[in-house]
């Protein structure tokens, strides 16, 4: 299964992958062992003619150990997630300063991109307003202030490892940080009506040379 | 006892009374029995035509697809092009030609069709044959009683169902199309009707399960009510068997969470008619789209609850009588019922990690949701610890008992997955998330009703359902079943959004194609398969061989009934002398010891 996860190219991509890999081979233990027991039992207990059921009703000794078990584990894996949730979702814990700010608002069937411009103020003159396509220079803070126009739509990157519902009247801030120059889609991925399968944008990461050339030819 | 024994022996009714206006609980579980059937062919038909788009996207759907050449050249090939050139040509719009135009499905139709996959799956087909079929015929023969607390009570929970069924099929056909939503409504899609053009569809929706939450809160009280009071003499709460147990915990969820949805549809009904704005955040203030996610969620939660709970206790029943064990750990089976059916008040959150929420809510919400694992681990290990020195007999009941166990496994390792707030933001609303709503929903509580209804077939309708047929629509339905669902969570890890009608328009689901058409052919499989369960369900409703009192030797009560129960279900009420899962007690002579066989050598044996 694990071939299957797209390739990351975010700074925090890779811990979301590494729990991703340790839950699929923590599972797939349990899954192996839970299994064959299952199977094992199925087969060596099978009804046999002259052969009784054993009268068993139970053991508390064991119901303290796998409760036990089962609770330390599943805290445990909760430990390790908070960390990476914050530095992903908290606001207050994103990296100072960013490189570049973006307004991005979902429309049917559309994202809208809006730059501040040199000024760094959304709503003034030197706006510029792109349909569908994000630009971003590579190993630079980005910071994403997401709304929506109209319904509930959701800001998917599968390669940065990123997702966020955005909402109408709502500004949710959204931070990343991409390790790869490249072409990546932007699907939407909450239900937003009957175009919502296609409303697709896309993520430009450029080299710092190229960003600074398109900066260039937007604001010259 | 007089009075009942009187009920019990001279009961003439006509027609009416027994078959359709049937106050008799085991009437009203059949009548719920069929009823939930019926609706799983309608829910199941919506899958494979969404299902078949997504393998061939914007191809037409076979037979009643037009042809190539009728699509390229308006040239008349077969009769399904003849069928279209009389649909064209008609003054009417017709139906056929607003949501599939030549066979081909469109992307708004699409959206309906999997909203009401969901919605009847849901509300029309799981909870009316687990609550209301299993709950209605189980409660009163096994607590040992003759009939519900409120039979009155109990029809109008059945014909409240039909209605809002009705009104849910009724928004197939308005102008503007069904819901489209999805099954969970979340607004402001659903409470606007600009954003989808859904009109009266979504109304519909929204007043059809305001109905069927009438229905299931009426059952609720009463499957509380009875199993309080009405157990039959030495039934003490641990002595319960645990189908009993889970139908009790989920009666009292069905109470506490459908009054929550309710209120949610009653504001989105206001939204949409009324000009509120409960769920539409307006710059002049108003109300907030994630007031529906949590309302609706918590809500939710416990639904998902109240479509696994019942599933277990069956599986429970089957596990311990085809192993001819003592369930182990019989207690805490109960806590772990309880435990999860509290825990699923707190867990709400989870399906709302992405939505906006405060990020610190995640946190707290995946450490209570991971808790979940805990008793749903323990049940697992006591249904092992039950088949363990077990004697084993592979009956069709049981092979839906282990598949259950199996599946369930599955579902809820997968769960892990998703209640990890950081590899949630990845797999959120994917495939992932369809895998494992199918492996706990269809996986479990699906095979779980499979296994039940076989089981408690003879007891229901005196004969047996065919083995052989039985037989092959359990394999058939268990392996297209894993073939259909479990590619899902390779989809869901390549990230492949739900909800959309063609993966094809996206660049990084291209690898993806032949995934899609697999799990399309193993779903027409999975389809066809349950036409065998229908067919022998209403085949050996009359031509079964004639099935004994206890066929399978269990102990508990309703197998102390006669076969066909009458009405009244016992002659004299019985006695209850042990708890429900006595097999191979040591120095018995059966291994089985039934929960109303007396004490050995009773002293004041001579009346």
């Amino acid at each position: 299964m694990l071939q299957w996860l797209p390739e990351n190219v975010s700074t925090f991509g890779q811990g979301v992958d590494n729990l991703f890999y340790g839950i699929y081979y923590l599972t797939l233990v349990v899954f192996i062992l839970v299994m064959g027991t299952l199977i094992v039992f199925l087969i060596k207990y099978r009804h046999q003619e002259g052969k009784r059921a054993d009268y068993i009703e139970g053991s508390t000794t064991l119901e303290i150990v796998w409760t036990a078990a089962t609770t330390v584990i599943v805290f445990g894996l909760a430990m390790l997630s908070y960390p990476q949730w914050n530095n992903i979702k908290s606001p207050t814990q994103f990296p100072d300063n960013p490189d570049v700010v973006v307004q991005v608002s979902g429309k049917q069937f559309n994202w809208d991109m809006t730059y501040p411009g040199p000024d760094n103020e959304l709503g003034t003159d030197d706006d510029l307003k792109l349909e569908n396509e994000l630009h971003v220079p590579v190993n630079a803070v980005v910071h994403i202030r997401l709304t929506s126009e109209d319904v509930i739509h959701s800001f998917f990157v599968p390669q940065l490892r990123l997702k966020q519902d955005s909402l109408p009247n709502r500004f949710i801030n959204v931070w990343f940080e991409a390790t790869k120059a490249g072409r990546y889609e932007i699907p939407c991925a909450e239900l937003c009506g009957f175009g919502h399968s296609g409303m697709l944008g896309y993520l430009n990461v450029h080299t710092q040379e190229s960003y600074d050339a398109w900066v260039q030819e937007r604001w010259p | 006892m007089h009075d009942n024994e009187h009920a019990s022996h001279h009961h003439e009714e006509s027609f009416i009374s027994k078959y359709i206006f049937s106050l008799d609980h085991k009437m009203i579980g059949k009548q719920f029995l069929i009823y939930g059937l019926l609706m799983f062919f309608l829910g199941g038909g919506l899958a494979l035509l969404f299902r078949w788009q997504l393998a061939y996207p914007e191809k037409p759907l076979p037979i009643i697809g037009a042809s190539e050449q009728y699509m390229e050249e308006g040239e008349v090939v077969t009769g399904a092009d003849r069928m279209w050139e009389n649909i064209y040509e008609s003054e009417k719009e017709e139906w056929l030609e607003v949501n599939m135009p030549n066979g081909v499905v469109e992307p708004a139709f699409y959206n309906m069709l999997f909203t009401m996959h969901a919605t009847i799956m849901v509300f029309f087909v799981v909870v009316p044959i687990l609550v209301g079929a299993f709950g209605n015929f189980l409660i009163p023969l096994m607590i040992g009683t003759r009939d519900m607390a409120f039979p009155i009570l109990n029809m109008l929970s059945f014909w409240l169902a039909v209605l809002a069924a009705i009104i849910m099929v009724v928004g197939f056909f308005v102008p503007g199309g069904h819901a489209a939503a999805g099954w969970t409504g979340y607004a402001p899609l659903s409470s606007d009707p600009q954003w989808t053009g859904v009109d009266w569809g979504q109304n519909l929706w929204a007043i059809s399960l305001l109905i069927q939450g009438f229905s299931s809160l009426v059952g609720s009280i009463n499957y509380i009510t009875t199993i309080i009071n009405m157990r039959a003499p030495g039934m003490t709460f641990f002595r319960l068997p645990l189908v009993i147990w889970s139908l009790f915990i989920v009666a009292i969820l069905l109470l506490l969470a459908f009054p929550v949805l309710s209120s949610a549809l009653a504001l989105l009904i206001f939204d949409r008619l009324a000009g509120t704005t409960f769920f539409t955040a307006t710059t002049e203030g108003g109300g907030d789209p994630l007031l529906w996610q949590h309302l609706f969620w918590f809500f939710g939660h416990p639904e998902v609850y109240i479509l696994i709970l019942p599933g277990m206790g069956i599986a429970s029943e089957l596990i311990a009588v085809f192993s001819r064990k003592p369930i182990f750990g019989y207690r805490s089976m109960v806590y772990a019922m309880i435990a999860i059916a509290f825990l699923g008040w707190i867990v709400w959150g989870h399906h709302m990690f992405q939505s906006g929420m405060r990020p610190g809510l995640g946190s707290v919400f995946m450490t209570t949701t991971m808790l979940i694992a805990v008793p749903s681990a323990i049940k697992t290990f006591n249904w092992l610890g039950t088949m363990f020195r077990g004697a084993i007999k592979f009956t069709t009941p049981m092979l839906h008992g282990i598949a259950f166990v199996s599946m369930f496994v599955i579902g809820g390792l997968s769960g892990i997955y998703m209640a990890n707030t950081p590899v949630d933001i990845f797999i959120h609303d994917t495939y992932y998330i369809v895998a494992h709503i199918h492996y706990v929903v269809f996986g479990g509580s699906l095979f779980a009703i499979f296994g039940g209804i076989i089981f408690w077939f003879p007891k229901m309708y005196g004969r047996y359902m065919n083995d052989v047929l039985s037989k092959i629509h359990f394999w058939l339905t268990f392996i297209a079943f894993n073939c259909t669902f479990f590619p899902m969570h390779i989809l869901g890890v390549g990230g492949h959004m739900r909800r959309i009608s063609n993966p094809m328009q996206y660049e990084f689901l291209q690898t993806f194609e032949g995934m899609n058409i697999f799990i399309t052919m193993s779903a027409f499989t999975l389809g066809f398969a349950q036409l065998i369960l229908v067919f022998n369900f209403f085949w050996s409703m009359y031509r079964g061989k004639v099935a004994e009192q206890n066929p399978w030797q269990v102990t508990t009560l309703e197998w102390e009934a006669p076969t066909p129960v009458p009405h009244g279900n016992f002659g004299q009420i019985p006695t209850v002398y042990r708890g429900p899962y006595e097999y191979s007690v040591p120095g018995e002579e059966d291994d089985w010891t039934p929960q109303a066989r007396p004490e050995h050598a009773p002293a004041t044996s001579g009346d």
